[in-house]
């Protein structure tokens, strides 16, 4: 069993190892010029706000609007905190800060709002991002609607790529952990869940504050990236964003959203030459796609290299959380 | 003497104007087979949903054994009174579809085993050690009613007698001290109806614990139950040994209706 616990974690260690070397490769050979690495860092940061929101929506199954709001948080925190602290260290510091005050809002915002089912849930949510985005529209230190300018890039795709990366391995052990079953028990059958015992208010705020955890590490690393940020760049319509991700990568399916997210992103730079018809084409592509597969790309199934390379093993032992 | 483990006094709830459960006196002692019965919408569920913390009761008490007396638990969610050690399947079943045979025992073991969030997320030895000690222990759990040979399937996909059979393996996995089965034998065929019997049997022996059952299988409830409650309308029609209550006319009455003539 340990056995094919290494094999199986050295061969995911060796496909993201080999994706930052094709990608490397690729840079240095010319491949892909400034355009395309501006599409890279942007997929990945994509990446890590939908593996945040996937904890959410599809592993607690609970609906929520408000991601953005937590990207705002962290972006903000980082651009406040670099004006008065310049260099990589305030970098550093603005991410965690960040990171840490997103947690917290999404604590006190999700101790109350979790209790409520569905819709009710979509729309507090959605009520938290707006009031995160008027906030900062009025504020003076956040400077209303202009934003920000003139944030320091620190931003690499190298970086970006690494806490992509680390995302997803924090994510997927998390699911496939007690505490994550629990959440999914809570998802599957709520009642049920609570009488065995599960405290289904603490592991759905568990999951929410996770999420927005990682929401807040995507709107700091953009933040920082495009060096500079505008209440507009989060509102409603970047929640919808990340959802979209989730929705075709398929509710659940961590695979779908990294895969999902990458080819989202290529589309949207694509159409960058369409003008003002992109949103359009953009619309069209995605309700082709999910009036072709409902349960689009994946469905809850999980890209398992494990049942392509050791196909036939310990049939006791196989991992049965692949379709967390 | 035996120690009473559930004590009700006068519970009653009340939705809108209909009294579901009116002033229902019961006690269940430690390592007790209690059958409960009546006609449909006699309140037998809606009692169990009051035991176990689903509703919150409009008047009377439930008290429950906790370590040396009985506590009042009216006020407490159904979670904290599984960790009294109460433990229930559904009338419906309710079992983690997506989940399989054995994560969904895994999970009911949660309330007595700590979370490592931070073993898991860095995948520390002692997160294998410790999933390894569950997955041991659920799959004993298992091989005692002979479903090793699924604990891989999807719970979704297992036939309706698995199902059942698994919920009660789920439930028995959080250690209870009393376990509800809310009619276990509902849609099962004679030859289903017959493994459950032993089941049931079976878990009450091995497993040393209190055991209340809604049926409406006489035969399955007769044979199994030491004493049986009888509700109608809400209220307790009779009590006694299933001896007892086959004689007793009011519930003769209750099942067969008043005779005119």
């Amino acid at each position: 069993m340990d056995q094919t616990h290494i094999k199986y974690t050295l061969s995911w260690a060796a496909m993201a190892a080999m994706g930052f070397v094709l990608i490397f490769m690729a840079q240095m050979v010319g491949l892909i010029g400034h355009y395309g690495v501006t599409t890279i860092v942007l997929i990945g940061i994509n990446v890590i706000a939908a593996l945040g929101l996937n904890l959410v929506v599809g592993i607690s199954g609970q609906f929520s609007l408000g991601h953005a709001g937590f990207m705002a948080i962290g972006a903000y925190a980082t651009a406040l905190i670099m004006a008065v602290m310049p260099g990589v260290m305030g970098f550093i510091v603005g991410m965690v800060t960040g990171i840490a005050v997103s947690g917290i809002v999404a604590l006190i915002v999700g101790i109350p709002t979790l209790r409520l089912r569905g819709d009710y849930l979509a729309i507090a949510t959605l009520g938290f991002a707006e009031i995160i985005r008027i906030v900062i529209m009025n504020l003076k230190i956040t400077n209303g609607p202009a934003g920000i300018f003139g944030i320091a890039p620190f931003v690499s795709w190298q970086l970006v790529y690494i806490l992509a990366v680390i995302t997803l391995i924090i994510v997927v052990n998390f699911v496939r952990s007690m505490p994550g079953r629990a959440i999914i028990a809570v998802r599957d059958n709520e009642i049920a869940a609570e009488s065995l015992g599960i405290n289904t208010t603490k592991y759905k705020v568990i999951a929410f504050v996770l999420g927005a955890l990682f929401a807040a590490m995507a709107g700091s690393l953009r933040a920082s990236f495009i060096q500079s940020i505008a209440p507009k760049d989060y509102a409603f319509m970047q929640s919808i964003m990340i959802l979209i991700i989730i929705v075709i990568g398929g509710i659940g399916s961590m695979s779908g959203k990294v895969i999902t997210a990458i080819a989202l992103g290529i589309l949207d730079t694509l159409l960058q030459n369409f003008g003002s018809l992109r949103m359009v084409i953009y619309s069209v592509i995605l309700i082709v796609v999910m009036l072709i597969r409902p349960q689009v790309i994946f469905g809850s199934r999980e890209l398992s290299l494990k049942k392509w390379l050791f196909d036939g093993g310990d049939g006791h032992d196989t991992d049965h959380t692949e379709n967390a | 003497m035996t120690q009473t483990i559930l004590k009700t006094h006068d519970l009653s709830i009340r939705f809108g104007g209909v009294t579901a459960v009116d002033h229902v006196n019961i006690e269940a002692s430690e390592n007790e087979l209690i059958g409960l019965i009546g006609p449909n919408g006699a309140g037998k569920t809606t009692l169990f949903n009051l035991l176990t913390g689903v509703y919150r009761p409009t008047e009377g008490d439930v008290a429950l054994f906790d370590g040396q007396k009985l506590a009042i638990v009216n006020q407490q969610s159904p979670a904290k009174r599984a960790r009294l050690g109460i433990a229930r399947t559904f009338q419906n079943i309710r079992l983690f579809e997506s989940r399989t045979v054995l994560e969904n025992v895994m999970i009911a073991m949660n309330s007595h085993t700590r979370a490592h969030t931070w073993d898991a997320i860095l995948r520390l030895p002692s997160f294998y050690k410790h999933e390894a000690t569950l997955k041991n222990e659920a799959r004993q759990l298992l091989s005692i009613f002979d479903m090793l040979g699924v604990q891989d399937t999807l719970a979704t996909n297992l036939p309706y007698g698995q199902q059942r059979r698994l919920e009660i393996v789920r439930a028995l996995a959080t250690k209870p001290k009393i376990l509800f089965l809310d009619e276990p034998a509902a849609g099962m065929n004679p030859q289903e109806t017959a493994d459950l019997t032993r089941l049931i049997k079976q878990v009450q022996q091995e497993f040393k614990m209190t055991i209340i059952l809604i049926e409406h299988d006489m035969n399955l409830v007769m044979a199994v139950s030491e004493r049986l409650y009888v509700l109608e309308y809400g209220k307790l029609l009779a009590s006694g040994t299933p001896a007892e209550i086959q004689q007793n006319a009011d519930v003769i009455r209750a099942y067969l209706g008043e005779n005119d003539t």
